[in-house]
């Protein structure tokens, strides 16, 4: 079978699919692989070096005739029309996003395959284009910062002075954040992150940034996913944001939420507070930007000299590097899918990858793809154990509480004057202890403990009045536990406190 | 409004702050508002009480009587209170309970011997209400004694074991009911000698047939017990408020020894007639293989390594004194980035969170100390787990061998994580006597010798591993 890769038709457009070291490993699966000729020029593949490397240097028919075209962007409609009925387009197609672009691969009866619906489990990592472009983006964001920014990175003590360290702080520890933090690191700057899932932190600590914790009370989270915030918590951040924005001479910013409009960060009135010549880097721009006035695909700067730049096409800037990562994706994507190495291209809809980023199938639309099982999945059934003993039968409570009723009303009814009343407050405070420590926490037993010791040392209040008895052996007996009560009642209540003094939360 | 009305007015308010201060015990942000309310009740129940006896009285012999009944006490209790080594909490309160169990008996021989003059049905309910308190009061007084020495390691903590230990039990009981007939229908000093001593020897053989390792539960047992026989006292007396109080924590302790007996899987019947202790021989003829050493610089080093941290501890560390030395080893790690978390069994020590009150002496910042069922499920994503002084709350025989003597009882998975650091003395098994196959996987590691200078090893050797800026 033949694969084609053509000249991007977006004017702006730098990548190409395959690069000539990606299309020769194309060969080795037992393809055809012809080139538009002049598709590589904006990512430093001229024809020569794809024709040094076996591949056909043909033109724009050769290509949209084969059976497989790959590319970067989504087909547009005459790109559509040029493809030969039962072909396969592999490119990337945000079919969330393109209803009509999945509708009109169905009505031309091809196969499409979207590069950026590669389900993100661990074993599909190797075809991840947004992972590669991120990663790729993510540094090149600290790159036009660094040429933004009118000073250096490193700091450095000199005979004409002394050169602070710049200062960066990136908002979101994604591959791109993390890419930007190495980035910027390396580069000698102070590096501040923060996320929103604290347990990132980790992740950011490894790249030697600092992470920006938020002044408030965090949990660790259970399930892996950040919480929602509290309108508390949101509050606390939103200072933060600004504080560290003011304080940094560039800020990255790369917040995105799936399917949503980017969040908005950083106000106009911080970046009003911003020292002139500051740079703020905003990543989520395509999707309408963390900072107030970012405008997409273009550099603005500021009346106090600040510059917001906007571009979207921060991986495009690095074209060979990530062209050469994108032909990676396609070829390890197009291995998966060339079982016998033969040059035939077989979908198995059974492979959840390959099931995740088939959007179309000769003409049958296949978006949305089932959830995907991830790989990860907690294998608890197989881990319990296999001779459980079989569980306790419940035996129903109403017989057990109709005799204690009955027997509770005959000794009400029945027993002669001081009893009744005894049994009805013994009742009462039986269910009261009952509920009063129902939800007792863990770690508060011993002092729980402790303090009914020191309680149930009230049996002094009998002891006392026992004293007043005029008889030596009563008085002496009484003498004894009034002493032995009060050693309860002041140690109880005492090693109480002493207890309680000691816990205490980790910020305290 | 006569003394005794004040009195009841009093006793209903101090009742009320009583119950205020077992809820607030509840949580960690009421808890000290909890011990307030509590010392709150307490002042004003015994000054009610006071006022009363100086009402009802002439004389100052009792008043003098009080006054340094009191405040030897009080001097007792607060020294004891102060000097009082976290570890030896357990004993201590044990202690305490005795003291309850005493007094209670004493009350119950004054209510004898001080003939209040009744006559017919009320005064064959006062003879049962005395031989009934002198009973419970009997029993937990040498319970909690029993309980104390074997806490203390002054006894064997081994189970007693009479032959038809339960054939004894019953029958104390069937004497005690007959006794308690007798002594209804003509009250006289020999039967209630008796019942004392019936009473006295059932507690001890109670207890004493518990193993230690299942304290924890008895210990919360006896504090129910010593609340029943304030309540006993109480009917005795004709005061509500040493009902309330006797109730309140009699039914919270039987609640809290119910949670701890579902933590270990035991039946809460079994427990409370002290029948629990009967164990199945330990079956220490499975061969398990070899066991792994390892020094304590190899564990700094995975220490350093890893990013995720479990430490689970048990009675050892307590023993060892180990927790200083951990919490060092955790503020350094945290500092580090590794996350580190402390795992608790409900039954770890000797009494119902031993660990907790240990590991916040000790300055452990008490979020992240979680419970067995809060962290079970991330035992797989840890890299290294320490288990410090357990060993019975971390036997996988719980859940792998059904003939296993510990079988049913839930535990910490430790060995789902990648590596397990056991710090022991020896090879020797726990207090359950059952040998655990947890020391012979392949991922367990042992590190002998004393818990805390293993610890402090390996914080000294942590501090010569630079720590990684990136990875």
């Amino acid at each position: 079978m033949r694969i084609g890769v053509p000249r991007e038709s977006r004017a702006s457009e730098t990548l190409v699919a395959a690069t000539a070291q990606t299309a020769s490993r194309l060969l080795k699966l037992g393809y055809d692989v012809v080139v538009e000729s002049g598709a590589g020029g904006a990512a430093s593949q001229p024809d020569e070096a794809y024709a040094d490397a076996g591949v056909v240097v043909g033109t724009a028919e050769d290509v949209w005739s084969s059976d497989v075209v790959v590319k970067i962007n989504a087909p547009t409609d005459e790109e559509v029309a040029r493809l030969r009925r039962g072909a396969t387009v592999v490119s990337l197609m945000a079919p969330a996003r393109s209803p009509e672009l999945v509708e009109r691969l169905a009505a031309a009866g091809v196969t499409g395959l979207a590069m950026d619906a590669v389900p993100r489990i661990s074993r599909a990592q190797s075809m991840d284009v947004l992972s590669s472009m991120a990663n790729v983006a993510g540094y090149r964001a600290v790159v036009e910062a660094a040429h933004a920014f009118g000073r250096q990175f490193t700091g450095q003590v000199t005979a004409a002075g002394k050169i602070p360290p710049a200062r960066v702080f990136v908002v979101g520890a994604g591959v791109a954040g993390l890419a930007a933090i190495g980035a910027a690191g390396s580069m000698g700057a102070i590096v501040r992150a923060f996320d929103v899932r604290p347990e990132v932190a980790e992740q950011v600590e490894s790249m030697g940034a600092e992470f920006v914790t938020v002044d408030m009370q965090s949990e660790v989270s259970a399930d892996g996913y950040a919480k929602e915030m509290t309108a508390e918590q949101e509050k606390a951040t939103a200072v933060m944001y600004d504080e560290e924005a003011r304080a940094a001479d560039i800020v990255i910013t790369t917040a995105l939420i799936p399917g949503r409009p980017a969040p908005r960060l950083i106000g106009g009135e911080t970046v009003a507070a911003m020292r002139p010549g500051s740079v703020i880097v905003d990543m989520a721009a395509a999707n309408g930007g963390n900072v107030a006035m970012t405008v997409a695909d273009q550099a603005v700067v500021t009346d106090n000299g600040v510059r917001i730049l906007g571009y979207t096409d921060l991986a495009g800037r690095l074209s060979a590097q990530t062209s050469q990562l994108y032909g990676t994706n396609v070829v390890n994507l197009l291995t998966l899918m060339t079982p016998e190495k033969d040059g035939v291209l077989t979908l198995d809809l059974d492979d959840p990858v390959q099931r995740g980023l088939t959007v179309v199938r000769e003409g049958e639309v296949l978006w949305p793809p089932p959830p995907v099982q991830v790989s990860a999945a907690p294998k608890a059934a197989a881990t319990a154990p296999a001779e459980a003993p079989p569980p306790k039968k419940k035996r129903p409570m109403w017989p057990v509480f109709a005799t204690v009723s009955l027997l509770l009303f005959l000794v009400a009814t029945t027993a002669p004057a001081p009893l009744p009343e005894h049994f009805f407050v013994l009742t009462l405070a039986i269910v009261i202890g009952y509920y009063v420590i129902g939800h007792v926490h863990h770690a508060l037993h011993t002092p729980l403990m402790s303090v009914t010791n020191a309680i149930s040392g009230i049996i002094v209040v009998g002891a006392i009045l026992q004293l007043g008895v005029d008889d030596a052996a009563v008085r002496a007996l009484s003498f004894v536990a009034v002493l032995l009560a009060s050693i309860n009642v002041f140690g109880g209540f005492a090693v109480t406190r002493r207890m309680l003094g000691m816990f205490r939360k980790a910020d305290q | 409004m006569s003394a005794v009305s004040i009195a009841v007015g009093a006793y209903l308010v101090a009742s009320l702050l009583f119950i205020l201060s077992l809820a607030g015990l509840s949580r960690h942000e009421s808890a000290r508002n909890g011990v307030s309310y509590g010392i709150a009740g307490m002042a004003l129940a015994l000054a009610a009480t006071v006022g009363l006896l100086v009402h009802d009285t002439d004389e100052t012999i009792p008043l003098v009587l009080l006054v340094v009944a009191v405040a030897v006490g009080a001097s007792i209790g607060l020294w004891w209170a102060r000097s009082v080594a976290m570890t030896g909490m357990p004993e201590l309160i044990a202690l305490l309970h005795s003291f309850v169990g005493l007094a209670a008996v004493l009350v119950g021989w004054n209510g004898y011997l001080h003939d209040e003059g009744l006559t017919g049905s009320l005064r064959q309910i006062h003879s049962a209400e005395v031989v009934i308190g002198v009973f419970i009061g009997a029993v937990t007084f040498t319970g909690s004694i029993v309980a104390n020495l074997k806490l203390s390691a002054r006894m064997k903590s081994a189970p007693l074991m009479l032959p038809g230990k339960n054939a004894i039990n019953l029958g104390a009981l069937a004497v005690f009911a007959a006794l308690t007939v007798w002594f209804t229908v003509s009250p006289n000093l020999g039967v209630l000698i008796a019942v004392t001593a019936v009473a006295l020897a059932l507690g001890w053989h109670l207890v004493a047939s518990i193993g230690g390792g299942d304290m924890p539960v008895v210990v919360s047992m006896l504090n129910s017990y010593s609340g029943w026989a304030a309540a006993a006292s109480g009917f005795l007396l004709d005061n509500n408020l040493l009902i309330v109080t006797g109730a309140l924590v009699g039914s919270s302790g039987a609640y809290l020894s119910y949670i701890m007996c579902e933590a270990m899987n035991r039946s809460f019947i079994s427990v409370i007639a002290g029948g629990f202790g009967i164990e199945v021989a330990a079956s220490g003829d499975t061969d398990y293989g070899e066991h792994h050493e390892i020094s304590a610089e190899e564990v700094a080093e995975l220490l350093a390594d890893a990013s995720s941290v479990i430490i689970t501890p048990g009675y050892g560390m307590a023993v060892a004194q180990a927790q200083y030395p951990v919490a060092e080893l955790t503020s350094k790690l945290r500092a580090r980035g590794v996350d580190v978390r402390f795992g608790i069994h409900p039954v770890a020590g000797r009494l119902p969170g031993h660990m907790n009150v240990l590991l916040a002496e000790a300055k452990v910042p008490y979020d992240v100390v979680l419970e067995m069922d809060e962290i079970n499920d991330d035992f797989p994503r840890t890299d290294v787990v320490l288990v410090i002084g357990a060993n019975d709350t971390v036997n996988p025989a719980a859940l792998e061998e059904p003939g296993s003597p510990i079988a049913g009882m839930p535990v910490l998975h430790v060995w789902e994580a990648k590596d397990v650091i056991v710090f022991k003395r020896s090879m020797a098994v726990g207090y359950a006597g059952v040998q655990n196959p947890l020391f012979f996987r392949d991922n367990t590691h042992m590190l002998f010798g004393d818990a805390k200078d293993r610890v402090e090893d390996i914080v000294r050797q942590l501090a010569d591993i630079p720590q990684q800026v990136s990875r």
